[in-house]
């Protein structure tokens, strides 16, 4: 396997890995519900796409690049799904996002 | 280099195990519990248990957290009381907690191939599958053929447990108790899971099947297939509502799906004796033993794929209709 | 590198412990229930921990002539003791449901409370 293929598969491994960090950090540190899963949302896209791809460079062509690409078409099609169902059910047991909370009526930004 | 990432994946779980008991909301307990048994299967693949950790995923990470939330929906989700003789316990935990880590000093080191656990049997059935079996994946040998009255014994547990929660719990399906026909049901009003979910359910159900038929080939066999296929159709009764799904796989069929199981598994063992052999022997199934043998294993799991699904619904249908 | 493998040995009793803790201590049943989920998950662990082989792969012959396996004894066992385990789980849920129908409360010291009356 060549060198640069390699090389670009580490950088997009390191990418993956720091973009989990970023949805990590930003899970813990976000005020309230929504803003908290918009930033684990981060993990379940970028992280999964930069760290599949860097895996499929290191298969090279061959049946497990197959299976990572459905897995991350699956990953792509359920992880947003998995949010916005959390986001309609947090909604509908009345958890109101801290944005609409800083409105005051009358003021007008 | 590998074992640095289990290590990392122990402590992640430590850190579960210890928020798991001392929270005291059982909704976060109980979800703290799913990604425990996501970190122990990620552990579980570490130490090449690929079949073992699919198990773990899909009964503990996926089937459990449904039936613990399902048992929760119908109890409060609060822990109320403090523990009682907290100091005592406390004591009486750490000072067996040291008795055991003084113990491990004394285990053979991790992966040594002189371990005692390796030199016994162990050999004995790696290097004589292939002879007997003839079939790549030696953990669903062992299960399926050279232990297979172990796996007799586990189906009826199954079994078991199927019928104790629905002598508890009832059926749900006695007459007049069926959930009434209604027009916003399950997630019918919320498109994206409902289009989502239904475009995902045919190929749940289609990689349930592959990994119940490829159980002799790689990592699966009946009791993971069992689960997904379970799965799927408890999306399917979350998305379209219950009277759906009751509707689409009814209780009668379920409890027949219980019973075959079990039955099929008896059968294949008496069949061995009817032809010649002993209980339980798949040589004589067929017209060479080995054949036999591919023959029975592939019966056997059958069986214990529609008894777990079979009993996992039943469960889940019990439960959801206590709560109507 | 004797270390990494008894941390395996360590985080089994840790989480043994920690799951025999919430049975023991801990008041309410549904805790209860996770706490033995939790041993049973600890146990699964030491004896997936003791199949390992040093440069083993798991136990799936693949063509290749010579290749080391890890043991798959104790990975039948645990396969059977998972399955077995859920089931108990389900049934022990089944129980939890029951009493709190019956007594309304699924704290220990509020059924006692009620069953000395």
């Amino acid at each position: 396997m060549t060198v640069l293929v390699e090389i670009l598969s580490w950088v997009l491994l390191t990418l993956g890995g720091i973009s989990v960090l970023i949805g990590g950090i930003g899970a813990l540190r976000m005020p309230d519900l929504y803003t908290r899963m918009h930033a684990a949302s981060v993990t379940d896209s970028m992280g999964a796409m930069l760290v599949l791809g860097g895996i499929m460079l290191q298969a090279g062509w061959s049946l497990a690049t197959i299976k990572l690409i459905t897995i991350l078409l699956f990953l792509l099609l359920t992880s947003p799904t998995s949010s916005n169902a959390l986001a309609s059910a947090a909604l509908l047991a009345g958890t109101r996002p801290i944005a609409e909370a800083k409105q005051e009526p009358g003021e007008v930004q | 280099m590998i074992v640095m990432f289990g290590i990392f994946l122990l402590t992640l779980l430590v850190i579960t195990a210890i928020a798991i008991v001392r929270t005291s909301n059982l909704f976060v307990a109980v979800m703290l519990m799913g990604i425990a048994s996501l970190l122990i299967a990620a552990n579980f693949f570490i130490l090449d248990a690929a079949d073992v950790a699919l198990t773990e995923a899909a009964v503990g990470a996926g089937i459990s957290t449904v039936l613990f939330l399902s048992a929760l929906a119908l109890t409060s989700a609060q822990e109320r009381s403090k523990s009682s003789r907290r100091l005592l316990s406390f004591t009486v935990v750490a000072v067996a907690a040291l008795v055991l880590i003084y113990a491990t000093f004394d285990k053979p080191r991790l992966g040594d191939p002189q371990a005692p656990a390796h030199t016994h049997v162990a050999p004995w059935y790696l290097e004589n599958t292939p002879t007997y079996i003839d079939i790549p994946n030696v953990v669903t040998a062992v299960l399926g053929s050279f232990r297979g009255y172990d796996t007799l014994g586990e189906v009826f547990v199954v079994f078991t447990a199927g019928i104790g929660v629905l002598f508890l719990l009832g059926s749900g399906t006695a007459p007049g108790s069926l959930p009434r026909e209604t027009r916003n049901e399950g997630l019918r009003h919320y498109l994206i899971p409902r289009v989502v979910g239904r475009l995902l359910i045919p190929f749940i159900l289609l990689f349930g099947l592959y990994v119940q038929f490829h159980g002799e080939y790689g990592p699966g066999g009946g009791f993971q297939a069992g689960a997904i296929v379970t799965a799927a159709i408890i999306l399917y009764a979350l998305i379209e509502g219950e009277r759906r799904a009751l509707a689409a796989l009814p209780q009668r069929w379920l409890l027949g799906l219980m019973a075959a199981g079990p039955l099929i598994y008896g059968a294949v063992g008496i069949a061995g004796i009817v032809l010649g052999g002993n209980f339980l022997d798949y040589s004589p199934l067929a017209s060479d033993p080995v054949s036999g043998q591919h023959l029975g294993i592939l019966l056997i799991e059958i069986g214990v794929g529609i008894t777990v699904t079979g009993v996992l619904l039943s469960i889940f249908h019990a439960f959801a209709a206590r709560g109507r | 590198m004797e270390l990494l493998g008894l941390y395996h040995y360590w985080v089994f009793a840790i989480l043994l412990m920690t799951g025999f803790y919430a049975v023991v201590a801990k008041l309410n049943l549904f805790k209860k229930l996770i706490g033995l989920s939790l041993f049973q998950a600890a146990v699964f662990l030491l004896y997936i921990t003791m199949s390992k082989v040093d440069g083993g792969t798991a136990p799936i012959f693949s063509g290749a002539a010579d290749a080391v396996f890890s043991n798959p004894l104790p990975q039948v066992l645990i396969l059977t003791a998972i399955v077995v385990g859920i089931s108990t789980t389900a049934l022990g849920l089944g129980i939890v449901v029951r009493i709190k129908e019956e007594y309304g409360s699924i704290e220990e010291d509020e059924i006692q409370e009620i069953d000395r009356r």
